[in-house]
């Protein structure tokens, strides 16, 4: 019967996991709404988030749009169907590589800083410090961290989006022999707003992810020094396979038939 | 009169462990308790429930006679204002510099503009012994004992009716434990307020304290007035008192 008790708890503890992440989720959306609303520490992590991740996002983004160019030109050079590099390059990156790998790399950058900084917070009893000075905790950490993500993240995926047909072109047309002008006139008419769109609406779902996972870890995490790494590890991991999932089903949902 | 704050019946229980079991006290306004105990007794458990950051499972707290395990929403938060705490570690925002922490409570807690806030807090850094360019710093570039200081100053700074003291000496040399002793003596005899501390220094418990308490097993086995804690009677206050190894009280030494 003992392997039946270990079942048990491994369920048990992810059923308490599910139940604090919901419960959690629910104080952060009842705050957001509450005033006072901090604009400026809303303003502090739009810098932090969103301003700080351009660099990683758009180098990410250029070396995917070349790789993707590259591939693409050797896939469809077994039909003979290589003048398609430009639109799959625009569908593959503004579906799907622009918002996945911004929200990645934007989950290793920040979900992992904020759950340092939350989770240091905690163990040294800046926490405790908050709600003795009649600040709320949630509210004062957790829903500018949120709103700012949120915020910052479709906007980093419309630059990575750029960014990455861009890493296409210079590939396309500086070693596959693609004309410039012909290979940017093929971008824009087959895009639809709908492709671009779609992963706007996926960044914006990543972002609220990420600043989610890293707020929750920090919030949860015990112990001292190794607590925190503990805890900002699985805002990464957490985040990241969370992305992957929503990523998934956002898709199935926006491009259902 | 009304105790200021009362403690009926308290019990908390972390997992198996019944950390507090059955805790009585009774504070009277601007009186001065400290609550003594060995490390582990659930001494900051105690002031941590009164503050609301940690829920009882059974009990009663009352403060000026309101019961506070009850209150949730504006009605925490009004009773927060009554607190100030100097925690431990001081617990210092480390994204903030020193003025900042001592002014926040008035910025966010209570929307005071951050100019005259700032004043305040140059008010109140003042007070302990501080000037105002150290406002300008941030609390990694101060020693442990003007963190301390700047703990007490962000304390006070809302003109609290109750203050806690979360081992106010700790990790200070005896100098500079004693500046904040009397630090501690003159600003809540200034103040009025009604001050519940925790220590396991008696040098310090002696001389910030009107009443000490003494907490062992989950519950105060012994209570009274400062001045009696030498003629106390009871063989535990004793033994922690004179710091001994032999009696009563048994230290699990393996953890």
């Amino acid at each position: 019967m003992n392997f039946l008790a270990t079942i048990g708890r491994a369920v048990m503890t992810v059923l308490a996991h599910i139940g604090r992440l919901s419960s959690f989720t629910a104080q952060a959306l009842a705050a957001i709404v509450a005033p006072p609303i901090y604009w400026r520490l809303i303003g502090q992590q739009i810098m932090r988030i969103g301003y700080y991740s351009l660099p990683v996002v758009g180098l990410t983004a250029f070396f995917t749009g070349g790789a993707l160019a590259l591939q693409i030109y050797l896939g469809g050079n077994r039909y003979g169907a290589e003048a398609i590099v430009p639109q799959i390059v625009v569908l593959g990156i503004t579906r799907e590589l622009g918002p996945v790998i911004a929200g990645l790399m934007v989950a290793g950058r920040v979900a992992a800083a904020i759950a340092a900084e939350i989770g240091t917070m905690k163990v040294t009893e800046q926490i405790d410090a908050l709600t003795t000075l009649a600040t709320n905790p949630i509210k004062y950490l957790v829903v500018p961290r949120l709103v700012a993500a949120v915020i910052c993240m479709p906007v980093l995926v419309g630059i990575a989006d750029s960014i990455g047909v861009f890493g296409g072109y210079v590939v396309a047309t500086q070693s596959l022999d693609f004309t410039g002008s012909i290979y940017l006139k093929n971008t824009v008419d087959f895009a639809t707003s709908q492709d671009i769109l779609s992963g706007l609406y996926k960044a914006a779902a990543f972002g609220f992810i990420i600043a989610l996972m890293g707020c929750y870890n920090g919030f949860n995490s015990r112990g001292g020094a190794q607590g925190v790494g503990n805890a900002t590890t699985a805002a990464v991991v957490s985040s990241s396979i969370l992305i992957l999932a929503a990523n998934y089903l956002l898709t199935s949902l926006l491009f259902s038939k | 009169m009304t105790p200021k704050i009362q403690l009926i019946g308290v019990k908390k229980r972390f997992g198996s462990k019944q950390v507090l079991d059955g805790v009585d006290l009774t504070i009277e306004p601007g009186s001065s308790l400290v609550i003594i105990g060995g490390s582990g007794t659930a001494k900051s458990v105690t002031i941590k429930s009164i503050l609301g950051i940690i829920r009882p499972d059974e009990g009663t707290i009352l403060v000026d006679g309101e019961d506070i395990t009850r209150v949730n929403g504006a009605g925490r938060d009004r009773v927060m204002r009554k607190f100030g705490m100097l925690f431990q570690g001081a617990a210092l925002f480390d994204s903030l510099p020193v003025w900042e922490n001592v002014a926040f409570g008035l910025i966010q807690g209570r929307g005071m503009a951050r100019k005259a806030a700032r004043d305040v807090a140059i008010q109140k850094l003042a007070k302990v012994g501080l000037t105002a360019d150290v406002g300008e710093l941030y609390p990694a570039e101060l020693s442990g004992g003007m963190q301390k200081r700047v703990a007490l100053a962000r304390a006070i700074a809302a003109d609290p009716e109750i203050i806690f003291f979360d081992e106010p000496t700790t990790g200070l040399d005896p100098i500079m434990a004693d500046v904040i002793n009397d630090l501690i003596v003159a600003t809540v005899k200034d103040m009025g307020a009604t001050t519940m501390s925790i220590t396991h220094d008696m040098a310090s418990a002696r001389k910030i304290s009107h009443r000490i308490a003494m907490l062992h097993g989950g519950r105060i086995i012994w209570q009274g007035p400062t001045a009696e804690i030498d003629n106390s009677g009871n063989p535990y206050v004793d033994q922690f008192i004179h710091g001994k190894a032999e009696g009563p009280i048994k230290m699990a030494v393996k953890a």
